[in-house]
């Protein structure tokens, strides 16, 4: 590099770095969000229930009906409410201060000792239909229990003829936490890379300065190097601070290399730095570009990267929307390096993909870009 | 009141908003495109589940089994595996979710004992998906468990579960997020629209001249506050009439609770947008705070993750999230056909929070000049 050309880039390099120190909101999305959005999820937002409300009818209460609601009671998992007769559960359940009702008719305790089937109703506010089908397991788990308990004290032990024993790799526990931290990481990532660079160059239309800098003697190359290389930068700092805070202050196994880990990182930035110049070259104003930035890259990151809903569960055509989403690619490598390890088929083929994406996002700034006005 | 001045600011506001086209296209376009995308994206309902079978065992009773998870909708068995040591490829690889295991004297053992274990190994990456993948082997189970014991002649156990669930009789979790979305996506585009609308005259200095016009704050945040409003409201019945076109959601409440909920949570929305807006100098800073504020009310507000199950502490900050009491008032609508009775009090935090943030946002505009 020529040394003038060194010094038009590095005089560009040092403007939008002053840009960056001296407005505290671009610090704040790559230092202050991601300690809140992991705060959140890691602590916030969990899919394991625990002391569901729900309502227990005893039409006829005894000692086999007792010890039923008893088991219900002794269980972590409900946090019980009796009820006279099921009209009221019925009332509560539509006020929402029940989740469920266990319900047990006034011959249900006679048929049992009769040795008739002793049907026991069970209604479930089926809205949130994840929780529901957490809530009729563990309805289910409770009612095996105590039904082998009966069994048993009655001395006829309860056979049931196929168990099943899981084993979960991974994540031994199924704590939800392990796959959310490192998925936010690519929803931090996409955040701090698209939405912070979609308002630079927008800003530059809006304010007229863009002009200033096409009478300049920086090429567009120079002008584009100028403005991504402070935010890669930026970008990368929030990056780290983010695997810092997963593995010591949530306790998240890095199984991977870390290196290999910031590899594939600087390449998903670089990715969605484009995608942000791109939107602000188009938009050319900083409501629409942050608009725009918010609906390409935000909510898919967070609803179509496989981060929270799985991909191979979705219609087709938008299994194939998928693939144009970046996020989608990063996440998959984020949770084998950090989970799983380095299983290079994984890791390798979806760096592949994120390689061909920057080509093309990075060809489409270069055609897009020109110091010309309109 | 000046009703003509704040009638001729609100109509200012409209074109500073409308006269772009790129504008008017993103108040439009995305949130029906976004509807529809997410509304059958956002699904926990797994289909086709890749699974590969690792049968040791030549009987009768594992062929059946293995028949009962070929024919399931939720699996799709994509690999026959003979050695142990295929198990850890395929799952490492991401090539299937779970690999199930039947010993080699999984059909004897059912016979002579009646009792018998299966083995499954699952991918616990997305400790969700795995789960769930897990409650549907176990429905296979309970009923190949009812159908051994008959064929073996023996009665089911004594005691049943009979389980009904209300409101969503099917349990498709589509019906729980796409009401869901109708709430994220209006939030999303008042935020946006109001955000940036004070934010945009400090930038371009046009706000001190509108403070020296004979208008007081109040007025200018009224005038500020309607295009937020009518935007979010017409937004918002665009997508409610696509959500019951497209995804067959009910509406078994009354309209009427659904729109004073809607009203309520656009004042809230509007409200905390002003606010935003009055404190940020750049329109870079106002979308960086109204961000600073979507993701976590999105996150708090049980669009994806039921609060009950956050943190107590947790559970308390969702109290100041508008969304949080929206998101019942769309769902207890549409799904459990709620009317206003049953509403009251997702209603009047809305309306708290709604006129303490626009008070807030006034009291800023005369307080921050700069």
């Amino acid at each position: 590099m020529k040394p003038a050309a060194r010094m038009r880039l590095w005089g560009m390099i040092r403007k939008e770095s002053l840009q960056i120190l001296r407005d505290p909101s671009s610090i704040s999305i790559a230092f202050i969000m991601p300690v809140v959005l992991l705060f959140l999820f890691g602590y916030g937002v969990s899919l394991d229930a625990k002391h569901i409300p729900i309502g227990i009818v005893i039409e006829q209460p005894d000692t086999a009906t007792q010890s039923l609601a008893g088991a219900f009671e002794s269980s972590e998992f409900f946090r019980p409410r009796h009820f006279d007769a099921i009209q009221s559960a019925q009332q509560a359940l539509d006020k929402r201060q029940i989740d469920g009702i266990i319900w047990l008719r006034n011959n249900f305790s006679t048929r049992l000792l009769a040795g008739n089937e002793a049907p026991i109703g069970v209604i479930i506010n089926g809205v949130d239909s994840n929780q529901a089908n957490i809530t009729q397991g563990y309805i289910q788990g409770t009612w095996l229990a105590w039904l082998e308990h009966y069994a048993a004290s009655r001395g006829q032990p309860l056979l049931i003829p196929v168990s099943l024993e899981q084993r979960v790799w991974f994540n031994a526990a199924l704590s939800s936490r392990l796959f959310l931290v490192p998925g936010l990481i690519a929803i931090i990532m996409t955040l701090i890379g698209s939405l912070l660079t979609a308002m630079v160059v927008a800003r530059e239309w809006e304010r007229g300065t863009m002009e200033t800098l096409m009478v300049s003697p920086l090429h567009r190359g120079e002008i584009l190097a100028g403005k991504l290389i402070p935010y890669f930068v930026l970008g990368m700092g929030g990056m780290l601070f983010s695997v810092a805070l997963a593995v010591w202050q949530f306790d998240i196994p890095l199984r991977g290399s870390f290196w290999l880990l910031m590899l594939s990182s600087a390449l998903f930035m670089l990715v969605a730095l484009a995608i942000g110049l791109l939107i602000s070259i188009v938009s050319k104003n900083q409501f629409v570009a942050g608009q725009v930035a918010i609906i390409v890259t935000f909510l898919p990151a967070f609803i179509l990267s496989g981060f929270l809903f799985d991909i191979n569960s979705m219609p087709d055509w938008i299994q194939f929307i998928t693939l144009l989403v970046p996020a989608r690619y990063f996440v998959a490598i984020l949770q084998t390096l950090f989970l799983a390890g380095d299983v290079w088929p994984v890791v390798l083929a979806n760096m592949g993909a994120l390689c061909l994406m920057l080509l093309f996002f990075f060809f489409l700034v270069w055609r897009k870009f020109n110091k010309r006005l309109e | 009141m000046y009703f003509r001045q704040i009638f001729a600011l609100a109509i200012k506001e409209f074109l500073a908003l409308l006269r772009d086209k790129r504008s008017r296209f993103v108040i439009i376009g995305p949130p029906i495109v976004q509807l529809l995308v997410f509304g059958f994206a956002a699904t926990y309902d797994l289909n086709d589940v890749p699974v590969a079978i690792y049968n040791e065992d030549r009987g009768g009773a594992a062929r059946e089994l293995v028949s009962r998870i070929e024919g399931s909708p939720n699996f799709q068995v994509v690999a026959y595996i003979s050695h142990d040591s295929e198990t850890a490829p395929l799952i490492d690889n991401r090539d299937v979710l779970l690999v199930l295991h039947i010993g080699q004297h999984f059909s004897a053992d059912l016979l002579r004992d009646n009792s018998a274990q299966l083995q499954v190994i699952l991918d616990g990456r997305n400790s969700n998906t795995a789960m769930i993948a897990m409650n549907y082997l176990r429905t296979i189970l309970l009923d190949y468990n009812r159908y051994w014991q008959a064929s073996q002649g023996e009665g089911a156990s004594l005691v049943s579960l009979q389980t009904r669930t209300w409101y969503n009789e099917n349990l498709q979790s589509r019906w729980f997020i796409v009401p869901g979305i109708v709430g994220l996506l209006t939030l999303v585009v008042t935020i946006m629209v109001t955000a940036l609308s004070v934010a945009r005259e400090r930038e371009a200095g046009t706000f001190d001249q509108l403070l020296v016009t004979p208008l007081r704050p109040v007025e200018i945040l009224i005038g500020k506050a309607i295009p937020g409003m009518v935007i979010g409201l017409l937004d918002a019945t665009l997508i409610i009439v696509l959500m019951a076109i497209f995804f067959d959601i009910p509406l078994r409440g009354s309209l009427g609770a659904l729109y004073l909920g809607l009203v309520l949570f656009l004042l809230s929305a509007v409200g905390i947008g002003l606010m935003i807006s009055a404190i940020a100098v750049t329109q870079q800073q106002a979308v960086l705070g109204a961000f600073l504020f979507l993701v976590p009310a999105v996150i708090l507000s049980g669009f994806s993750t039921p609060i009950a199950n956050m943190p107590e502490l947790v559970q308390w900050l969702t109290y100041i999230d508008p969304l949080r009491y929206f998101l019942v008032v769309v769902r207890g609508v549409t799904l459990e056909g709620d009317g206003y009775a049953l509403l009251v009090h997702q209603y009047w935090p809305m309306a708290i929070i709604g006129v303490t943030s626009l008070a807030i946002a006034a009291w800023l505009f005369r307080s921050r000049m700069y």
